[in-house]
């Protein structure tokens, strides 16, 4: 599950230590080496290993894949899920899209914003929390609905939910 | 040891379906997992192996586990198919969903398969065009003049691509099927890649659907042997909503960004790599094996006129019983909305449905006797897209609504072509004017300088003129149908719920 595994390296970092960016990416790249349009796959790699695909990131990558700095960062730029900084320790994707609206997702977004301590879209200040917009989860009919690091929950429909993911991510 | 079945789908795990299969572990039961049935409102749904064939049992929590084995739990609800919401449904594409284990090779036949490899390729496409299948993306086009086109091109390589990207809100149809019966989709694809000689495929899943990823990488693993020398690889999104569209897929694949590409050339003839390419919805492709084991008439026996065939409908939003329901085209709006999905779960009235994800139409309860067809929706200014149904209670405000779509359109936005890019956001603040009640005069405005500048302000009215423009720009002028389909929630809110927009339209219908 690429979500959850995501935040756990994020909050961990111990890669960073034991090898560099460069070299962590070099050895990615050569896992890749030979597959047609490697660069996507690449970079969720890169993410799900670093938590991020920064600035660092972009340049080793081209100079891995003989592309251009100005190449990778167009498309690590344009897809909604590369971050260049990493999320906090849990991140709670909150459905925004028109069914979740439907059961008054817009009343609990605001609710569980509060709950949180945190803006849609934002890391709270000490690290904890990242709350992000995602459009759809595909889980429709029970709404609204969120990716608790990376587990789906249903049917945040009022307080007591909200204590739930309040108490998962103060963990 | 008593065998009972319960899904791991996401919908039925966010609904707390691990916790109960593992208090029936604790209870030595044998639990097999599966895809979900479909119906959210029974679920978490247990169903426990008897004499008399599986019984259902739903919602069910771990507390209950000891009541439903002795078979004394009031949430007994008997055999599933045997409930009215499954017992008018037509199940040819999930025929399996919700039922075996997803996993489970010996579960699947593979016949679809094996009747195709006896067949000539022209055969195989003969089939399909007799089925009139038509694709379940969105465009309704037929399948088998894809094929062959595709078929009749002739190239060293060419591909066959699933898309997987479902990124329409009230949409999870290809998710389900992914998760509940990733075989079937397999199958179509290893009968699409013989009738037109691809030895290779793609699968582009969105990544919001991690359960699907995973689940079609094992089972692909699992049929190597089966579709062997076709081969079929797992490409994951990365959040962009326009990468559905079919040639921002192709770039994506290819490690671009996921840019849409000016027509012609089509895919068909300059796809991946530039190698001609078969691109199609998860359901069109998992309506295959049915189409080539049960034969092209079973297939179009049902159906509506050009639509034939069966549609997996998704009801969602704020609907009492949501969920999946495939059934053959011609049901009307009205029975899915009201019979089958039982009104909105506030239990207020039923405001508006928006079908077909957000560049689909907001219909008001005026419009319920619409027939499912592509031509009849096509008439009505509306879409049936990938077939998700939203439904909204009367609390809905249809500006905002409108407002969503323009914004989200802005956010979206590949960038390519300018009524798009800019349209979208140009219409985000003319919408904002309009909740306002119109535009005052500016400062800047008065200024002498401001030679050519209107002085004065402009009404509601005014104000939705030019959201008409925009949205006529929009329609006409884009490159996709990301702006191109945007004006439909837009100018369908403002067409029937004209109240919500105050101005010069909502008194004329005052008066009326
Ligand atoms: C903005 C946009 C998003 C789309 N999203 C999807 C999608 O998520 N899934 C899909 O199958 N088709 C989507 N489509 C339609 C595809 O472009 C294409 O028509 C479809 O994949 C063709 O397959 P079919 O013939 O089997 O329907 C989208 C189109 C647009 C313009
Ligand atoms: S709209 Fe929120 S899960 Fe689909």
């Amino acid at each position: 599950m690429t979500l959850s595994a995501r935040r756990v390296k994020s909050a961990g970092m111990s890669i960073e230590t034991e090898e560099t960016t460069g070299a962590l990416i070099a050895r990615l790249a050569a896992a890749r080496r030979g597959q047609r349009g490697a660069l996507l796959p690449l970079l969720h790699d890169i993410q799900h290993e670093l938590g991020r695909v920064d600035r660092e990131a972009v340049a080793a990558v081209a100079a891995e894949l003989n592309l251009s700095r100005a190449e990778v960062h167009g498309v690590v730029s344009f897809y909604h899920d590369f971050r260049d900084r990493p999320a906090g320790r849990h991140l709670v994707q909150y459905c925004r899209a028109e069914s979740c609206q439907s059961r008054g997702g817009a009343a609990i977004e605001a609710a569980l914003a509060e709950r949180l301590a945190v803006a849609m879209g934002e890391t709270r200040g000490d690290g904890q929390v990242t709350l992000e917009p995602v459009y759809c989860l595909g889980l429709c009919a029970i709404g609204p609905n969120a990716l608790v690091d990376g587990a789906p929950v249903a049917r945040i429909d009022g307080e007591a939910a909200i204590e739930r993911i309040a108490a998962t991510v103060a963990a | 040891m008593t065998r009972v079945y319960i899904s791991r789908d996401m919908a039925s795990v966010a609904l707390g379906s691990d916790a109960l299969a593992e208090a029936f572990e604790r209870a030595g039961c044998t639990v097999v997992r599966t895809g979900s049935r479909g119906l959210f409102a029974i679920e978490p749904l247990v169903e426990v192996e008897t004499a008399e064939g599986r019984i259902g049992y739903g919602p069910a929590g771990p507390e209950d586990v000891a009541a439903i084995l002795a078979g004394s739990h009031p949430s007994r609800l008997g055999p599933i198919e045997a409930l009215p919401f499954f017992a008018r449904q037509q199940r040819f594409t999930f025929a399996r969903c919700g039922i075996v284990d997803p996993l489970d090779l010996a579960a699947c036949d593979w016949r679809g398969l094996r009747a195709a490899r006896a067949m000539a390729p022209q055969a195989v496409i003969d089939a399909v065009k007799a089925s009139g299948l038509r694709g379940r993306g969105g465009a309704g086009f037929p399948t088998a003049i894809k094929w062959q086109t595709v078929c009749d091109a002739r190239a060293d390589e060419k591909f066959i691509v699933c898309n997987a990207d479902e990124g329409d809100s009230g949409t999870f149809a290809d998710r389900m099927l992914m998760e509940g019966d990733p075989f079937c989709l397999i199958e179509g694809m290893a009968i699409a890649g013989q009738a037109v000689g691809a030895d290779h495929g793609y699968i582009y899943i969105r990544s919001e659907y991690p359960f699907a990823v995973e689940t079609m990488r094992r089972a692909i693993a699992l049929a190597e042997p089966a579709i062997a020398p076709f081969t079929l690889e797992v490409r994951v999104g990365a959040g962009a909503y326009v990468c559905g569209e079919e040639t921002a897929l192709l770039d994506s694949i290819e490690g671009k960004r996921g840019q849409v590409r000016a027509k012609p050339p089509l895919p068909a003839i300059q796809g991946l790599f530039g190698k001609p390419t078969v691109i199609n919805n998860v359901l069109s492709l998992a309506a295959i094996p049915f189409i080539l084991s049960e034969g092209a008439e079973a297939y179009a026996a049902v159906g509506f006129g050009r639509s034939r065939g069966t549609m997996p409908v998704q009801i969602a939003g704020n609907v009492k019983h949501g969920g999946l329901f495939e059934v053959g085209f011609g049901i009307t709006l009205g029975e899915l909305v009201n019979e089958i999905g039982g009104g909105t779960a506030t239990g207020r009235p039923v405001r508006a449905v928006q079908v077909g994800g957000p560049l689909g139409a907001y219909m008001p309860p005026s419009m319920f006797h619409l027939p499912f067809d592509y031509e009849a929706f096509a008439a009505a200014g509306g879409l049936i897209g990938h077939a998700g149904i939203t439904v909204f209670d009367d609390s809905v405000d249809m500006a905002k609504m409108a407002r969503f779509a323009m914004a989200f359109c802005a956010v979206e936005s590949c960038g390519k072509c300018t009524p798009c890019r800019i349209g979208s956001t140009r219409g985000v603040e003319t919408i904002d004017r309009i909740i306002a009640g119109g535009r005052g005069g500016e400062a800047v405005e008065a200024m002498p300088q401001m030679r050519n500048a209107k002085a004065q302000g402009r009404s509601v009215e005014q104000e939705i003129g030019l959201l008409r423009d925009l949205c006529d720009t929009m329609k006409y002028g884009s490159l996709c149908a990301l702006g191109g389909f945007t004006p439909y929630p837009v100018l369908s809110a403002l067409d029937h719920f004209p109240e919500d927009f105050g101005g010069a339209s909502a008194l004329t219908e005052a008066a009326e």
